[in-house]
């Protein structure tokens, strides 16, 4: 394992691991079904004192 | 939810750390006993009569079933969360001042070693990050995380634990940077055994934390809490990598790094930046996402956006730590990383700044009303301001003209006393009367007097800064026509005084802001109101005093 192969490594599959896991959060976040959870969810900070 | 609850769990965790605080008792007495040098044995004293101290709390707090307090959250930690805050920023923006005065008037280091520039500066810098933030982050957190969770703070007297050894933190690393004792990495200079200290207190927080999720009644972990818990975890990383180091003594104060050279900057300014990012960034988002939404009466704009917020922003902040070494021994593609990244975070904070201001969307008169909320929304656009800036200046053509040179330091002020002061004084504003039981503050009128005295000395600050700091930058890269350099550096230090007097003077409207809120807040919990009548002629205040 040389330094080369390292920065080889984490230029492609670092740069893809990332990008996908951001396309996982926007989709989990836009994602229809998820929708009543979230739209609880902006609510809970007035549910309590 | 039952009122009050003794768990078997509790019982255990008090005797305990009973056993574990008669432990360090015993270390304290050694640690003075065999101290290596002076400082030691006085800090082996402090940790000493704490864990005596401790003993006696214990035993007159431990097993009850809390203070008799009726409400079904654990509150007292936090109300004395809300006194340490506004003690330790008092301290800490006094310190600022007084160091502010030193630079414009160099007499006033008195030529005494404890009081002089080199040792109040990070003890400016600790009170202000460390005490005053992290007391408002750690107080704030237990009260929101067990109002968004519904349930009880967990760990019976562990919450105790973490306010009473996060303080012994603070007088350790404070006393310690007066007398002298310092490793020398810009926010992280207590020395080994502080480190060690801080490392236990913020494993215990960690833990409270987790277990009051654990034992949450509402299924969706609210969003301020993903917040505090990137900030928790996020400061523990960094701290335990930074200050790896070897004593010298296991009875002395001094350490050495495990790093040197260039691993040792690049390792520092990951810290470093991280904690911008991590203290100063996500842990008052957590703030902002709770606090703001409660105070407007209106559910976050965007739920969505503040889910992509916190994802986008934890994952790129930290790799920006390398802008702090822009023309140094740093790769230079390691330079154009921090750059790049740096950049990239425009987008989650401004994304995270307008779900901030828009979540008062369809209460906008508030900010004409509500002076509290106006501090809220003017530190949400600090942190807009402050965070389009910084991304500026992490450009390496303008970190050249920049670097070095009190831009950075206006910069740093814009952030802090704009975004975590106003964001912090608009939390304790909230929470005082909410948690001593009182139906409304003293007075909204001393609100809006603290606002705007805090507002105009940020303002002076920040401009004095922009200009002290390009006239700086100008004048150590000015040439004549034989290409010798056209000022000395002496001069470039006389052409600052003006400025650093304006700064000060930013500094004492600052305090005094902070000194009108201290009396606001002690007349609230005394539970006094102030009769806003003379105010009342006009319409502005009207609506105030109706509030």
């Amino acid at each position: 394992m040389t330094y080369q192969n390292v920065a080889l490594f984490a230029d492609t599959y670092g740069l893809l691991y990332l990008f996908v896991l951001f396309l996982g959060v926007v989709a989990y976040a836009l994602w229809p079904r998820n929708k009543k959870k979230f739209d609880h969810a902006a609510r809970i900070p007035l549910e309590e004192d | 939810m039952s009122v009050q609850e003794t768990a078997p769990g509790n019982t255990v965790i008090s005797w305990l750390m009973g056993v574990l605080l008669l432990a360090g008792a015993l270390i304290g007495l050694m640690l003075t006993a065999f101290a290596a040098d002076p400082v030691m044995e006085f800090h082996g004293l402090l940790f000493l009569l704490f864990c005596v101290g401790g003993v006696f709390f214990l035993i007159r707090y431990g097993s009850a079933k809390d203070d008799g307090d009726p409400s079904p959250y654990q509150d007292s930690v936090v109300r004395a969360g809300v006194i340490a805050s506004m003690f330790w920023g008092i301290a800490g923006f006094a310190a600022g001042l007084m160091i502010a005065l030193q630079l414009a008037f160099p007499v006033l280091n008195f030529d005494l070693p404890w009081i002089n520039f080199g040792r109040l500066r990070p003890l400016h810098t600790s009170a202000v990050i460390f005490a005053f933030g992290g007391n408002v982050l750690i107080a704030t957190s237990f009260h929101v995380v067990q109002r968004t969770c519904k349930a009880r703070l967990a760990g019976g007297v562990a919450p105790w634990f973490v306010f009473w050894g996060y303080q012994l933190f603070i007088v350790i690393a404070a006393t310690g940077y007066l007398l002298g004792v310092t490793q020398s990495k810009e926010y992280a200079e207590p020395e080994w055994y502080a480190d060690l200290w801080l490392t236990l207190v913020w494993v215990v927080y960690l833990l409270v934390f987790l277990g009051t999720l654990w034992k949450r009644k509402e299924p969706h972990i609210y969003v301020a809490n993903w917040f505090y818990l990137a900030f928790i975890v996020t400061i523990a990383m960094l701290h335990i990598v930074n200050n790896l180091a070897v004593p010298v003594s296991l009875t002395g104060v001094k350490s050495y790094s495990l790093f040197s050279g260039v691993q040792d900057a690049l390792t520092q300014w990951w810290y470093g930046h991280n904690a911008v990012g991590f203290f100063l960034t996500a842990g008052f988002l957590g703030i902002m996402y709770y606090f703001v939404p409660k105070r407007a009466e209106r559910p976050v704009y965007s739920y969505r956006l503040s889910i992509v917020h916190f994802w986008s922003l934890i994952f790129l902040y930290i790799w920006a730590g390398p802008h702090h070494l822009h023309y140094t021994a740093l790769p230079e593609w390691a330079q154009t990383l921090g750059m790049t990244f740096s950049i990239m975070l425009w987008m989650p904070s401004w994304g995270g700044m307008i779900n901030g201001l828009m979540t008062l969307s369809g209460a906008w008169d508030k900010l004409r009303t509500d002076p509290v909320i106006r501090m809220l929304v003017v530190s949400v656009a600090f942190y807009g301001m402050s965070t389009f800036e910084g991304p500026v200046m992490s450009i390496k053509a303008v970190n050249s003209l920049s670097h070095y040179t009190d831009w950075t330091v206006g910069h740093v002020h814009s952030g802090a006393l704009g975004w975590v002061g106003f964001v912090s004084f608009g939390a304790l504003y909230v929470l005082t009367p909410l948690l001593w039981r009182r139906s409304q503050l003293y007075s909204l009128a001393l609100v809006s007097w603290h606002f705007w005295i805090a507002s105009i000395g940020i303002v002076l600050y920040i401009t004095a800064m922009w200009v002290s700091g390009i006239l700086q930058g100008l004048m150590w890269r000015a040439y004549d026509s034989l290409g010798f350099l056209e000022y000395s550096f002496v001069e470039t230090v006389e052409a600052m005084h003006p400025f650093y007097v304006i700064r000060a003077f930013g500094g004492v409207l600052f305090l005094a802001g902070a000194l009108i809120m201290a009396y606001n807040l002690w007349r609230t919990v005394r539970g006094d109101v102030r009769v806003e009548g003379v105010a009342a002629a006009r319409p502005m205040a009207a609506a105030t005093a109706a509030e």
